[in-house]
């Protein structure tokens, strides 16, 4: 819609900064206070720093080790990620072309995995992953969301297939490809907006998600980002100058990340979720 | 020859093969669906992780209604939902309606306003901790009394009669963009001819919302809704982190009970109970929603 830009417009741009501005109050306390030493916070909570200090930041990351954190959580994500792509695709390729009654009845199946709560599992798995010495390991977590996380991966995919013209596929066929060729080749490339949507929505699931690596990482070398965050603000829960540092560095990879791709991110969680 | 007679004459050679589906397969009976089917098993025994176990019929549905701390936690679950289905679907639409005009920042706006829900909720309520920090100068009542509204201080985690709206409070401020987000995808389908025509037939700035805008939304509708209330009634992380259940039980769902259940008291066969109570709770709204909500939606 083609609106002009008059003076209605302007009292409304004036009110929509003016809620912006109270809703990064948060945000505003975060940065301030990260940047304060002790004496500061006590005496002068919320005004801005006179003069700001940045020994909270680097406090902060030698004492919640966020280097290894961060790198546990990249590890685990990416590989999840791989995982969730290469076999949620696979499987919603078979799921989408296959018209026969025993292909509808599996992706019931598989749609069934997004209602369902998975605390309903917890202790079962649990104890499965304990037996199976993965407690605390990259591999239980990495099965855990692959597993997790494919219900809604393939719907994703089967969604996407189903609206793409067979031809491109059948053509490599008739011309001798086989099906595993036909699919690297011809069908996954074409399924490039989809894998973006389910790259976006998964790794921040995965990258914020806090009960299961709780239960499978805590205390444990793996730990990852929010489990790590969770432990150091229960040790320093009284020093906010410290804590708040802590969040700033915890936060910002995720950030940064969305700052840079936002149209993508954005759209990723608008459309991905249309039923 | 065409791809027709191909199919037929090879018996279906176009149609991937079954082992497209086999790694998926496994790893989602491994992960998903032999847990679930047991979990659902021990609902009903007495299962604590030490021993045998044995089938106790419906001891641990009586168990839940009896335990105080836990039918304080349903109540608290429902409670919870309710508030933030209304108030973060409200408040997102009220952002996608400001920002979906003609605003210069409406670009900058959006980025701000969805930003929180790409952050860790843990990391989330933490920050929020400290906005509802009792102390009269610091977070939400520094402000209170500094807007000169000190009569409004609150301890707003450790009053018990406030906790769990405190709690809502900080879901909503992380995903009231993400509903708006939604909102503003709905509100982009809208056809601009149909406002220039409601307005030509005199339709005033309400009505062009309530008869024009309104009845095409509710895709995004059915979304949010779906969403929000899922995620109410699934509300771990916010709360473990923020109070913990507490004051006394004060701010405890249905996801911190049976964490405690589970992990700290061993309870297993109760605490899968209780999920199966939330499993049961998540499936009903769902299917209530798909089929209310979807029988509103028209098309443009």
């Amino acid at each position: 819609m083609k609106l002009r830009y008059g003076f209605r417009t302007f009292l409304l741009e004036l009110v929509m900064i003016a809620v912006a501005l109270a809703f990064l109050f948060p945000v505003y306390a975060l940065i301030t206070l990260s940047l304060k030493d002790k004496q500061q916070i006590a005496s002068t909570p919320l005004a801005p720093p006179t003069s700001p200090t940045f020994g909270n930041f680097a406090d902060a990351w030698q004492r919640a080790s966020l280097g290894s954190a961060l790198l546990n959580s990249t590890v685990i994500t990416v590989v999840s990620l791989l995982l969730l792509i290469a076999v949620g695709s696979f499987a919603a390729y078979f799921l989408a072309r296959c018209a026969s009654r025993l292909g509808f009845g599996l992706y019931v199946l598989f749609l069934l995995g997004i209602v369902l709560p998975f605390q309903l599992g917890m202790i079962p798995l649990f104890k499965l992953v304990d037996s199976a010495g993965l407690l605390g390991s990259y591999q239980g977590m990495i099965i855990f969301y692959t597993g997790i996380q494919l219900p809604f991966t393939i719907f994703l995919y089967t969604g996407f297939i189903r609206a793409l013209p067979a031809d491109y596929a059948n053509a490599a066929l008739i011309d001798g490809a086989g099906h595993w060729q036909a699919f690297t080749r011809v069908v996954f490339p074409l399924l490039r907006p989809i894998t973006g949507t389910v790259l976006i929505l998964n790794a921040v699931f995965i990258w914020n998600d806090f009960f299961t690596p709780l239960l499978y990482l805590g205390g444990s070398a793996r730990e990852t980002v929010p489990v790590r965050i969770f432990a150091f603000v229960g040790q320093y829960v009284s020093d906010y100058g410290l804590v708040f540092a802590g969040l700033v560095l915890a936060a910002l990879p995720i950030l940064v990340v969305f700052l840079v791709l936002q149209r993508y991110v954005i759209k990723g969680f608008a459309s991905g979720l249309k039923g | 020859m065409s791809l027709l007679t191909i199919r037929r004459a090879k018996g279906g050679f176009l149609r991937p093969p079954w082992w497209f589906a086999a790694p998926a397969l496994a790893v989602y009976a491994l992960v998903v669906l032999y847990p679930t089917a047991s979990g659902i098993v021990y609902a009903f025994t007495d299962w604590n992780g030490i021993g045998d176990s044995s089938f106790n019929g419906l001891d641990n549905f009586s168990k839940l209604l009896q335990d105080d701390a836990a039918r304080g936690s349903l109540v608290n679950t429902l409670l919870l939902s309710v508030a933030i289905v209304i108030v973060q679907n409200g408040v997102g639409l009220a952002l996608a309606l400001g920002v979906h005009t003609a605003i210069k920042s409406r670009a900058l706006l959006r980025v701000v306003f969805f930003a929180p829900a790409v952050v860790s909720p843990v990391m989330v309520a933490f920050l929020w901790k400290y906005v509802y920090n009792p102390a009269p100068d610091a977070g939400l009542n520094g402000i209170l009394g500094a807007v000169g509204l000190g009569g409004l201080r609150q301890d707003w985690l450790g009053d018990p009669s406030l906790a769990i709206w405190s709690v809502a409070g900080m879901v909503v401020w992380q995903f009231a963009g993400y509903s708006m987000v939604i909102f503003l995808a709905g509100l982009e389908g809208v056809p601009a001819e149909l406002h220039e025509a409601a307005m030509i037939d005199g339709a005033g700035r309400f009505q062009r919302f309530r008869h024009v805008t309104w009845p095409l939304l509710a895709p995004a509708v059915t979304i949010n809704v779906m969403l929000s209330t899922i995620g109410g009634l699934k509300l771990f992380d916010q709360v473990y982190a923020a109070t913990n259940g507490g004051p006394g039980h004060a701010s405890e769902t249905l996801s911190t009970v049976l964490y405690k259940q589970a992990f700290v008291f061993g309870n297993y066969g109760y605490s899968t109970a209780i999920a199966l109570v939330l499993a049961l709770f998540v499936a009903a709204v769902s299917m209530v929603q798909i089929f209310y909500l979807r029988g509103r939606e028209v098309s443009a």
